[in-house]
């Protein structure tokens, strides 16, 4: 038994790339919460940040309406979505055993989004989380349908997971559809707003929802990172060293509704940040759950931060559907990856 | 010697076929047990129902005396380790970090000391820092057998260990995994190469069609006339030395007709 003394393991330290997010991620904010229709200069940023949100009698009222009212609500949503959406794509793939699980591509926000346009039809927008409510539970059952057809022989086979998903998602279409032909044209906006994805509605009251729900999900997703680990073997082998593989099922497809929906809910199917952050990740410091689970939810906000910048800078004044842009990005991101997963050149990362 | 584990009068019927009839079969400390037969015969399927992954039609498992149902999953994994003909790992690993992965969903004290010698003994120190799926089947197959080890069980369940190895491989496992039987662990293997069970299995069990054909000591129990019978193909047992154990060589036919379609 001759062995061969090498390491290709060519990973960053994960300390590296927290203190390298952290900074990205404070500049970022600073960008997001300055640049727009209106720019907020630095030392003014800085100014009404410290005022606080009561309204200021002396200096310039607009940016402080501007930041306090329009940005800050906006920047936080972005924050809150983004991680939601990567550390449920990370649990998503983990228990899939396949980096090309993510929420959208698979039908997941598209079953949240028919949740929430349905509770919207039904005039249950008024009712405190109502939407949130019907999109959880559409999103739920679609990541166990997804989950239940894609599995032959407890593997995921990508084909049929892409397939399922693409069937999940023309169904979502129609419904939504339906919706629309019977919704009046107060709907509709709203309507058309789930399947394009936008932080354009972002307000306090969309922050306050969401924000919980993310923080539920995502603490309660790190302490499955030994757990997605282990799943990695395969379902038998990972019973066999102890991990009750039914009941993580069950749980983490719970995880993956409450994070995927409440993002949905708020602002819409906003594709693929579930997909490419993970992956990115991956590269960089290896497979463990453990780092990337808070990395993710980290290059999640960021990645979020700077499409939605994007979004409503490149056009400005008008605004691209963020859904939009982050598809236009991550379609292609997708191809390539299941190119090289088809070809055999990586069977998977 | 203490019962580790023991199955009684165990069926098994899949999709209105049956794949075991009444398998009995115990097995003690220090103690290493082979599962041979034809292809189809029920090896695998008798090692899942030990395992516990497969519950019996009729028939009760025991580990230590105690009925299997008594078990959860996380009591199951410090009970017995179990080596799947092959594992496929869905993302990056490295060597250690898959041998890390036998000491199940909660890290503990030691646990980093199991994994060391169990990478030790299996010879795969020095490619700790390597990717899994970059090795070639043989270090692969010893990574996996580490990771079993690392689970640091009373039993083994091993399904081939040997299928992938050269030869060289082979007797290296195998001195390996006679060792551990030696130093008092239990070991439960299904083998296709008969000349392995012959050479380091304290008994082995012969099973056809999911029945039990015969079970008992190595030399007693592969005898040509038994085997032959089992295999279909006429086969000698020749003896070499008293060290080196009788060998099972197929006998081949100077003019094999061809099979008639």
């Amino acid at each position: 038994m001759t062995t061969n003394p090498t390491s290709d393991l060519r990973r960053l330290n994960p300390r590296i790339v927290a203190v390298v997010l952290l900074i990205a991620f404070v500049i970022v904010i600073f960008n997001a919460l300055s640049t727009g229709a209106y720019t907020i200069r630095l030392g003014e940023l800085i100014r009404v940040l410290f005022q606080g949100p009561a309204r200021d009698a002396s200096g310039d009222s607009v940016a402080h309406a501007v930041f306090w009212n329009v940005r800050l609500p906006r920047v936080t949503l972005a924050i809150v979505v983004g991680a939601s959406l990567a550390v449920a794509g990370v649990v998503m793939q983990g228990i899939f055993r396949n980096p090309l699980a993510e929420p959208a591509t698979v039908g997941v926000s598209g079953g949240a989004a028919v949740g929430a346009v349905i509770a919207i039809t039904l005039g249950l927008s008024r009712i405190t989380l109502g939407v949130q409510v019907f999109a959880f539970i559409g999103g739920t059952l679609a990541t166990a349908v997804v989950y239940g057809l894609s599995r032959v022989d407890g593997k995921t086979d990508i084909v049929t997971l892409i397939l399922t998903g693409i069937a999940i998602n023309a169904l979502s279409g129609a419904l939504i559809g339906l919706a629309v032909f019977v919704a009046d044209d107060d709907q509709i906006r709203t309507v058309t707003f789930w399947s394009l994805g936008s932080l354009g509605l972002a307000t306090w009251r969309a922050v306050a929802m969401v924000l919980p729900l993310a923080i539920i999900g995502i603490a309660m997703s790190t302490r499955f990172s030994r757990t997605l680990d282990l799943m990695s073997l395969g379902d038998r082998p990972a019973e066999h060293v102890g991990v009750p593989v039914e009941r993580v099922r069950l749980q983490t497809i719970a995880i993956i509704g409450l994070l995927a929906s409440s993002a949905v809910a708020a602002t819409g199917i906003i594709a693929f940040v579930g997909l490419i952050v993970p992956h990115i990740l991956r590269l960089a410091m290896g497979p463990k759950h453990r780092d990337l689970l808070w990395s993710s939810a980290l290059l999640g906000a960021i990645v979020t931060l700077l499409a939605d910048l994007a979004a409503r800078t490149l056009l400005s004044p008008a605004e691209l559907p963020l859904g939009v842009l982050t598809a236009l990005i991550g379609a292609p991101f997708f191809l390539w990856l299941l190119r090289k997963m088809r070809t055999g050149e990586s069977t998977w990362s | 010697m203490t019962s580790i584990i023991k199955c009684e009068n165990v069926s098994v019927i899949r999709t209105k076929k049956q794949i075991l009839h009444d398998i009995t079969l115990e097995a003690t400390t220090g103690e290493l047990v082979a599962i041979l037969g034809p292809n189809g015969a029920g090896k695998s399927t008798l090692l899942g129902v030990l395992a516990g992954d497969l519950i019996p039609e009729t028939g009760t498992v025991y580990y230590g005396g105690k009925n299997s149902s008594e078990f959860s999953q996380s009591d199951l994994a410090k009970i017995r380790a179990v080596l799947p003909q092959r594992v496929t790992i869905s993302f990056p690993y490295s060597v250690e970090e898959i041998v890390e992965m036998g000491r199940g969903p909660r890290l503990a004290d030691g646990d980093e000391g199991l994994v060391e010698s169990a990478m030790r003994r299996l010879e795969i120190t020095d490619m700790r820092k390597r990717l899994y799926r970059t090795l070639s089947v043989g270090e692969q197959a010893r990574v996996s057998m580490a990771r079993i080890l690392a689970q640091d069980t009373q039993l083994m369940l091993l399904d081939e260990p040997t299928a992938v190895l050269d030869i060289g491989q082979q007797e290296k496992l195998m001195g390996i995994i006679r060792t551990l039987v030696d130093e008092g662990r239990t070991v439960i293997s299904v083998f296709h190469d008969l000349n392995v069970a012959m050479s380091f299995a304290d008994r082995v069990v012969l099973l056809q069609n999911g029945k039990q054909l015969g079970s008992g000591k190595p030399r007693e129990t592969l005898t040509a006339s038994t085997l032959s019978a089992i295999y279909e193909h006429e086969i000698e047992v020749i003896g070499v030395n008293d060290d080196t154990g009788p060998v099972v060589i197929p006998v081949q036919k100077k003019t094999s007709p061809r099979p008639e379609r």
